[in-house]
């Protein structure tokens, strides 16, 4: 809409040539149409399916009906329903996301500074250590999840060596542990992590470390005052890519978790639509879902001043 | 005056790879002076000063501010600030922060008068709440002028903070850079590769040629005395011609020069006998018609052809063709009102013998 605003209005300035404003005309609409495309998808696979799920989540179930019947209806007690059944689901995905988010950040910022700023200059090094960062997605994610489960299983390497350091008791395990769960998660979306700071970090100039330290800032002042809030954007970036999805995980969870202290809502979603058949249940709680994300993304994003990226 | 001096060089080197970018500088810089560090592009002067700042560690040599050796102390804990040659403002602070920056890291205790004060001296105090992206580049470079004075440091360093100016705000901020240090009494260190600025703005200059110090004095006297063919070429123009002592007595030498005899007082040249490279600054010297007697205690050198006279108002430069010893420039003072020849006029050059001065030859000098 407004790109065909700008596009017309320089003719509204001129007095009236009528071929200008052929011209502009024109250029509207070559505006338009290759907006189309765009909006068609969007309208197709973003709009409709948001709104069936809308639909969806206040259907009421068929009267004297088979499991897995609904009708069209506005039951709002949907959402009440489901908030009191599924709270703490909920409430979990959100913790688990927010641990997992903050150690893909600590585990990622040292390794995007390494490659950004350390390397700089030897282009071969860089572009070597970012094919690393992103090698885990030539492998699936389900099989790198698998894999996960191997590495922390009771009888691998890291458990026994945790245990003979005693930082797991005798008979601790990881494996099926919120832990397990969490540190799945950072691994999974580490690189959508990573990837962001980089490239803000890559935009750093490096004049500002020096002239932090020529001003009596020493290396750690120098990266509060100066690095970290340059490289800001790349952070809300890559904590909205990793927390977003970490959020509406199941694949973690189902497979590195247990099924009663660290179930997410993802598969409650997931079991509500295809195995109990309760649609307007799994509607709802993706709209929950959906709602709080945006919200509290709204809010990270006002107060950490990066509304640009928005 | 007996203080120790606000910042010393012994033998600093600085090699990258292998590669010299700094060969063996000594410098004492006198508190609260104006020193210049002039030379051509790539010769040293930004590594130079960022060994003093502490950006970048000598291979050799020990670097003292104050009487206190900071060879291996880093950068924020020198008592000096650096005006970056891009300036290096931060982005994500408002102008009033980024001076405040270096009270802030000090502990300052009234940091934000004292920044607010600071913006005062650079007259930009109504900017405060500006981001440096907002600015413009003369404005910018105040405020990182700003940024650094308010710190009071030791020495403060210039590298090249005009040279993103253009010519009419880099003359004024000549001045302003001269008031302010004379007003706040700090020792400046300016490292710019024009000439006319060094000499306008310093009380020492060094004149700094591939890693090393050619000469170092007050702008006048190495104008007038210059050491090195190089500093003589650098530092405003110079006429050279090549020669071989033949005899010293009563403190002159005898030069012979294709042919011609010329003379030069021994303590003005740098060679007592030998090749000598005669030099006199074009200023100095007249012209003379065919036939006119020079002037006794005069230096000659003719007969030879105007090649090109450019008439400036204020004076003119004519270019003198002598043959063998090559063109020559001489600028004459406008004060008869039109150039005194015209190109093909045959003349003579004439110069005061106190004006010459011997150079030791290098290869640089053949050109
Ligand atoms: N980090 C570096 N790595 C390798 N060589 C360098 C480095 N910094 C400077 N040099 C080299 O050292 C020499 C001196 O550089 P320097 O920046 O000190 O010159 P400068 O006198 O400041 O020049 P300019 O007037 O162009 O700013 C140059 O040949 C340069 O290529
Ligand atoms: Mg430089």
């Amino acid at each position: 809409m407004s790109l065909t605003m700008a596009l017309v209005s320089p003719a509204q300035g001129a007095d009236g040539g009528a071929s200008e404003e052929v011209a502009a005309r024109r250029r509207g609409r070559t505006g338009v149409g290759l907006l189309l495309p765009g909006a068609i998808y969007l309208v197709a696979f973003f709009a409709v399916p948001v709104l069936a799920l809308l639909a969806t989540s206040l259907y009421a179930p068929v009267p004297g009906g088979d499991v897995g019947q609904y009708l069209p209806a506005l039951r709002w007690e949907n959402y009440a329903a489901a908030l009191g059944k599924f709270w703490p689901e909920l409430l979990r995905s959100f913790w688990f996301a927010l641990l997992a988010t903050v150690a893909a950040l600590v585990v990622g910022y040292p390794v995007a500074y390494v490659i950004a700023v350390r390397a700089r200059g030897h282009r071969l090094l860089q572009g070597v250590l970012l094919v690393l960062v992103v090698a885990p997605f030539f492998t699936s994610f389900i099989l790198r999840t698998i894999a996960w489960k191997q590495v922390l299983a009771d009888d691998a390497f890291v458990v026994a060596s945790l245990r003979w350091l005693h930082v797991l008791p005798d008979d601790g395990r990881l494996t099926a542990t919120a832990f397990a769960v969490v540190a799945g998660l950072a691994y999974n979306f580490l690189p959508f992590m990573i990837l962001p700071v980089y490239a803000s970090l890559e935009r750093l100039d490096v004049r500002m470390i020096e002239a932090g330290g020529d001003l009596y800032a020493g290396p750690f002042t120098t990266f509060r005052t100066v690095t970290l809030p340059l490289s800001m954007p790349g952070v809300v970036s890559g904590t909205l890519l990793t927390f977003i999805p970490a959020a509406g995980d199941y694949v973690s969870a189902s497979l590195l978790g247990n099924p009663t202290t660290t179930t997410m809502i993802g598969q409650v979603i997931d079991s509500r639509f295809f195995r109990v058949l309760d649609y307007p249940t799994a509607a709802a709680l993706s709209v929950v879902l959906m709602v709080v994300i945006a919200l509290l993304v709204t809010a990270y994003v006002r107060r950490t001043g990066t509304e640009d990226l928005l | 005056m007996t203080a120790a001096p606000a910042l010393e060089l012994w033998g600093v080197r600085k090699e990258f790879g292998g590669q010299v970018a700094v060969d063996g500088v000594d410098l004492e810089v006198p508190e609260g002076s104006f020193f210049a560090l002039l030379g051509p592009s790539g010769c040293g002067k930004t590594t130079t000063l960022r060994m003093v700042a502490g950006l970048e560690q000598p291979t050799a040599g020990a670097v003292s501010i104050g009487g206190r050796d900071v060879t291996g102390t880093p950068a924020h804990r020198r008592p000096v600030n650096t005006v970056f040659q891009s300036y290096a403002l931060f982005p994500h602070l408002s102008v009033l922060q980024n001076v405040e920056f270096g009270l802030r890291r000090q502990r300052v205790p009234d940091a934000r008068a004292r920044a607010l004060a600071g913006l005062q001296t650079v007259r930009l105090a109504h900017l405060a709440d500006r981001r440096p992206a907002q600015l413009s580049g003369g404005q910018q470079q105040r405020i990182a002028l700003a940024r650094a004075i308010v710190n009071n440091p030791s020495v403060l360093l210039l590298d090249e903070p005009l040279g993103a100016l253009d010519l009419a705000l880099r003359r004024a901020m000549q001045l302003e850079l001269k008031r302010i240090q004379a007003e706040a009494g700090l020792t400046f260190v300016h490292v710019t590769h024009d000439q006319e600025e060094a000499m306008t703005m310093a009380d020492t200059v060094a004149v700094m040629n591939a890693g090393r110090i050619e000469q170092l004095g007050p702008p006048a006297e190495l104008y007038e005395l210059p050491r090195t063919p190089f500093v003589a070429t650098f530092l405003g123009r110079s006429n050279l011609v090549a020669g071989t002592v033949v005899e010293g007595s009563g403190g002159v030498l005898g030069v012979e020069v294709a042919g011609a005899r010329l003379q030069v007082p021994a303590d003005r040249s740098a060679v007592s006998d030998g090749p000598v490279l005669l030099g006199v600054r074009p200023e100095k010297v007249r012209l003379s018609a065919q036939g006119e007697p020079p002037p006794s205690g005069s230096n000659v050198l003719g007969p030879g052809t105007v090649t090109d006279v450019s008439f400036t108002g204020v004076s003119t430069a004519y270019q003198v063709d002598l043959g063998a010893l090559g063109v020559h420039e001489v600028f004459a003072q406008n004060t008869t009102g039109a150039p005194t020849s015209r190109p093909g006029d045959t003349v003579h050059l004439a110069w005061d013998v106190d004006f010459t001065f011997g150079l030791v030859p290098d290869a640089a000098a053949a050109s």
